[in-house]
């Protein structure tokens, strides 16, 4: 990361005592209970994130028939598979081809589908993204180092409501016959945002 | 309104510079998690709604806005909301200690125990309402040139465009009078809007922005 953006630099020590007397303050009034605090940070820590979209895509690039439902359906089609819950009510499932590429985005804050993403990167949500997705996608992707034929018409999602969107990224070649297990590693986050392809066989892959 | 949060197609804010996928933590540093997570339990007291969260972060001044991180922006909103809505006083904020004479709260606070199933539950916004739809897969729209001082989801780059619905998405909570606290429903769509409408004739038009409009953003094209 350079080092324009102060989203991660050290924080002023200041801004982390204001937090800690606003807890205490809070937990004073009877207002929050540190336990829950504790229990909402580890659910978007250890429990949700982006392993839940892979296992999602992974099944549409397999299964034919669940592809239709998610695309048709993807609240129900996800919901299908124990991804339910907050921002996640209402999700819609839009395919990359050989002709179409989808990019999420949020301009107006920082909507994202946390329940098969979990949350949403640094880079989501900052004002270079927000504000340029919807003006310059290609000049987006190129940042990702994602280049797309002349020919590829990009659509990109305003998550304007409670709608969420997730990307379902096109099956890298030579990966026939793989397994779900085997296709999991290949859906990244950023692909399910829809800034990259899905890594091909052999790429390094996240631990 | 027009606040330093609408910022869909502004230039100079420089380069994404994206953290590494296998890299980037969830949180980066304890006090962003606890913002978090103080901001989720006292979303669940339901003394505000999610529209009103929204709209605190973008009262802030533009130029606190975008100068904050993101996780300082929901710290300020959430310490305008704590302030508003009576849970704290402006007084106890600034000490960082409960006045003594302020009496005990009388909410019941987001329990350790309850979390999984509170999150799991989510909050869902359709709604049944008794109007028919307006509009339908196709029809071509024009987005209504308001500039409300209040809460809004219509961006400042789709007003005055003219786009084709996509589809229907039934009646969701209206935001703009969900943020003053009122649950209506109204039909939502999402309109699909060319490159060269939004922006112009330029180089690279060769893409489409959909955007999830509700119905009192469209009249009849």
């Amino acid at each position: 990361m350079t080092e324009h953006s102060h989203d991660h630099t050290e924080p002023p020590s200041d801004l982390v005592l204001k937090v800690k007397a606003l807890e205490s303050l809070l937990v004073e009034k009877g207002l929050v209970d540190p336990a829950a605090l504790d229990a909402l940070i580890d659910t978007y820590e250890n429990k949700v994130g982006p392993r839940n979209g892979a296992e999602v895509v992974a099944r549409a690039w397999s299964d034919p028939e669940y592809r239709v439902w998610l695309l048709e359906d993807a609240t129900a089609a996800i919901a299908s598979m124990g991804f339910v819950g907050r921002q996640g009510e209402h999700m819609t499932a839009v395919e990359n081809t050989a002709q179409v590429h989808n990019l999420v985005v949020c301009t107006l804050c920082s909507c994202y589908p946390w329940t098969v993403l979990g949350l949403p990167p640094v880079w989501y949500k900052s004002a270079p993204y927000r504000s340029r997705a919807v003006s310059d996608p290609r000049g987006v992707l190129a940042e990702f180092g994602t280049e797309l034929a002349d020919s590829v018409e990009i659509q990109v999602w305003d998550s304007t409501s409670e709608m969420r969107y997730m990307v379902v990224p096109e099956r890298p070649a030579g990966t026939g016959g793989w397994p779900i297990d085997e296709l999991i590693p290949l859906v990244s986050r950023n692909a399910m945002i829809g800034v990259e392809k899905a890594r091909t066989p052999g790429s390094s892959v996240d631990p | 309104m027009n606040g330093g949060h609408d910022l869909g197609g502004m230039h100079g804010l420089g380069p994404i510079a994206p953290e590494a996928e296998k890299d980037e933590p969830v949180f980066h540093g304890t006090w962003e998690k606890r913002v978090f997570a103080m901001t989720m339990a006292t979303g669940f007291l339901r003394t505000w709604n999610l529209d009103e969260s929204r709209h605190a972060r973008e009262r802030q001044h533009p130029a606190d806005y975008m100068r904050n991180s993101y996780y300082e922006n929901w710290l300020r909103g959430l310490e305008m909301l704590l302030v508003e809505k009576g849970l704290v006083t402006a007084e106890e904020l600034e000490r960082g200690a409960a006045d003594p004479s302020a009496g005990a709260s009388a909410v019941v606070p987001l329990q350790a125990g309850d979390v999984e199933t509170t999150l799991l539950k989510g909050g869902p916004t359709d709604m049944e309402i008794d109007q028919h739809p307006r509009f339908h897969p196709g029809d071509k729209v024009r987005v209504v040139n308001i500039n409300p001082t209040g809460h809004t989801r219509l961006p400042r780059y789709a007003r005055g465009k003219q786009g084709v619905v996509r589809n229907h998405c039934g009646a969701h909570v209206f935001p703009d009078r969900r943020a003053l606290g009122s649950r209506e429903g109204e039909h939502l769509y999402s309109v699909c809007f060319s490159a060269t409408e939004l922006w112009g004739e330029r180089l690279n038009s060769d893409f489409k922005v959909h955007i999830d409009l509700w119905e009192p953003y469209l009249a009849a094209e």
